[in-house]
């Protein structure tokens, strides 16, 4: 190394994640369009907001084509669809961020339980495999069902779905986060800092917290990304078989299933939704692979 | 390496039990009980004796034990008796479903031949797409067919397959009208042209579910064949003055496919799952339709026993998964 090289300033760690991840075009594209979607779903409404229309004038409105006062047309009752689209989103894109962070406070709690405590691996570890060798969709199908009407009478309708739906996506999808951690764990466990900090008499739980967690955040950044992904598409398989959230508190999944039933007629009823879950899982996940290079420091310096 | 499969074996079964009592306590603590099912106008004790009938009052360690008892023992019985008829099961308690008041099974293997049909040819399908795209990506690295087919990967494993059938039903099934959009399950192949009838509505959710299983194979293809190109026994092949062709079809293709059949093997319970949102787009009568169907019907002995056999199913072929990849690569074995 040059002396001048040494002059400089170092890079912040976030700058160096920053330059390495804008070299992934992918990455960028993503990010890009899930920002749009974001600034669609959460801005949209302060622009467009759609006319209060009575049922009578909405039933005379009813499937009408895209139009300056409709941009997106209506639907079979009369209403909005441009303002459906993005109500249906905030909640589409918060079941996927709320599920996630279920998901990933379990897979991190469990993993480094299982990682650091030698006794807790392996009936931690057989828990974790029971789980994914369990039929998942079939069962979110059981759990929403069974549990949604009981749910409804107790927090209302609409907090009872996504309640429900956020909690049963994020309880079985941990899993993979776990994994990921207790390898970090058991790496990092055997490193001379931890040793270190052992010897000077730090207990378990700030070993954990000050030494270990730090340094697992970059592999759990990663599977976050790619998780909420997932719940996306979990929630929406959930809406599409009309199992997941109810029709006057939409999600993109439920616009697409509404719009089943009139797919000959108006297929842009089904494309608009479909698309908009389709481009935020694509972005998404680009996103989570630009992430996994950039936060990788062996791919850094390539 | 029998050792290893036995173990194997021997682990599967506590996660299997493990697995049926989270099904079954799910399902039977949930509120939805068959009493709600039974008309108001029936009189106090005739419901009585209805629900006594149905054993829903017998504590809940008895049921889950006769569950499993009806599941493990009942139900072979009962099919090794229609198989060659015996009367093993005769007078035994079979499950019966709520719905349709007649045994789960027989039902079940009514379904069953429709869901493999589709779902066996689908993945076929998507395995045959995957492989050539993953060996000429490795191949060809960073050229322009591999970035596409990078592109048509994350395509194909974020765009979800109820939306790609969608966008199959109202392109090819409303505007082009190349095939129909529902599927027929009346339909026997006796003939020529039924056989082009039934190739004709199997085109769509095949092509849905081969291209989404094609997307997420043709990746783990592409990393192994990476992998392995860059091995030294590569090198060496290429010193003697082997044919390219020789080099990449048959020394790395073989090493590279070791992993790439245990991902087909894990990936095939998955694909059952995809199925359910198939066969509803697509109206296959398959059991996808019929959990849902049961679901809906509020029919618990259907959605245990249905949920159960996708357990089964997951749980056999992560086993047939691992014992592959230990008979393929000796040096997965422990023993």
């Amino acid at each position: 190394m040059t002396d001048t090289a040494a002059l400089d300033k170092p890079e912040s760690q976030l700058a160096a994640v920053w330059r390495q991840f804008r070299q992934h075009k992918g990455a960028v594209f993503g990010l890009c369009v899930l920002g749009l979607l974001v600034a669609f779903v959460l801005l949209g409404p302060y622009l467009w907001q759609a006319e209060e229309l009575k049922v009578s004038e909405a039933l005379k409105v009813k499937n009408k084509p895209p139009s300056l006062r409709f941009p997106l047309g209506t639907d079979q009752l009369g209403r909005d669809m441009l303002d459906r689209m993005m109500s249906a989103g905030q909640v589409s894109l918060a079941v996927g961020f709320v599920a996630m962070l279920i998901a990933i406070f379990f897979g991190t709690f469990i993993g480094v339980m299982a990682g650091y405590f030698k006794r807790l691996d392996g009936p931690l570890m057989r828990l974790t495999d029971m789980f994914l060798a369990l039929p998942l969709i079939p069962l979110l199908l059981v759990m929403v069902m069974l549990f949604r009407d009981r749910l409804a009478k107790v927090v209302g309708p609409e907090m009872g779905a996504f309640l429900l739906i956020v909690f049963a996506i994020g309880a079985t999808s941990w899993m993979h986060a776990a994994r990921i951690v207790r390898g970090e764990v058991l790496a990092l466990k055997e490193r001379e800092y931890v040793l270190a900090a052992r010897s000077i008499g730090a207990p378990p739980r700030r070993i954990i917290l000050r030494h270990i967690l730090p340094n697992v955040v970059s592999p759990v950044m990663v599977a976050a990304t790619l998780g909420i992904a997932e719940a996306i598409i979990t929630e929406s398989v959930l809406s599409f078989l009309g199992l997941g959230f109810p029709p006057d508190f939409p999600t993109w999944g439920r616009l697409l299933h509404d719009g089943l039933s009139y797919m000959q007629l108006y297929p842009e009823r089904v494309i608009w939704p479909g698309l908009a879950i389709s481009l935020t899982v694509l972005s998404v996940n680009y996103i989570g692979d630009g992430l996994r290079d950039a936060l990788d420091p062996k791919a850094r310096g390539r | 390496m029998l050792t290893y499969t036995l173990r194997r074996l021997l682990l599967a079964i506590p996660t299997l039990l493990l697995i049926s009592l989270v099904i079954f306590l799910l399902v039977d603590l949930a509120p939805g009980s068959p009493a709600s099912e039974i008309p108001l106008t029936v009189p106090p004790e005739v419901r009585e004796k209805i629900l006594e009938a149905l054993g829903v009052n017998e504590p809940l360690h008895v049921r889950y034990l006769l569950w499993l008892k009806q599941f493990f023992w009942i139900e072979p019985l009962n099919g090794i008796d229609a198989l060659f008829g015996t009367g093993f099961a005769e007078g035994m308690q079979r499950i019966i479903s709520y719905q349709t008041r007649s045994p789960v099974f027989p039902l079940i293997a009514e379904r069953l031949p429709q869901t493999l049909t589709v779902i066996g040819t689908a993945y076929l399908v998507g395995v045959m797409i995957a492989l050539p795209i993953g060996i000429y990506s490795a191949y060809r690295q960073y050229s322009l067919f591999d970035q596409f087919g990078t592109m048509f990967a994350m395509i194909g494993f974020s765009v979800p397959t109820f939306f790609t059938g969608t966008v199959f039903i109202i392109v090819f099934g409303v505007w082009l009208g190349w095939f129909p959009t529902k599927y027929d399950t009346t339909l026997e192949v006796t003939d020529w042209a039924s056989f082009l009838r039934q190739l004709r509505q199997m085109a769509m959710p095949v092509m849905v579910l081969g291209l989404a299983n094609a997307a997420a194979i043709s990746r783990y293809m592409r990393s192994s064949m990476l992998e392995n190109m860059k091995q030294d026994y590569v090198r060496t092949a290429r010193a003697k003055g082997m044919s390219e062709r020789t080099v990449v079809l048959k020394h790395v293709l073989r090493n590279s496919l070791i992993p790439v059949v245990t991902i087909i093997a894990l990936g095939i319970p998955s694909i059952f799952g995809g199925a359910i949102i198939t066969e509803n787009l697509f109206g296959v009568n398959g059991i996808g339709a019929a959990l849902i169907g049961a679901i809906r019907g509020n029919d618990l002995p259907m959605v245990q026993t249905l949920a159960f056999i996708f357990a089964i199913l997951i749980v056999s072929f992560n086993l047939i998964a691992d014992v592959l990849y230990g008979l393929l690569d000796p040096r997965i074995r422990y023993d």
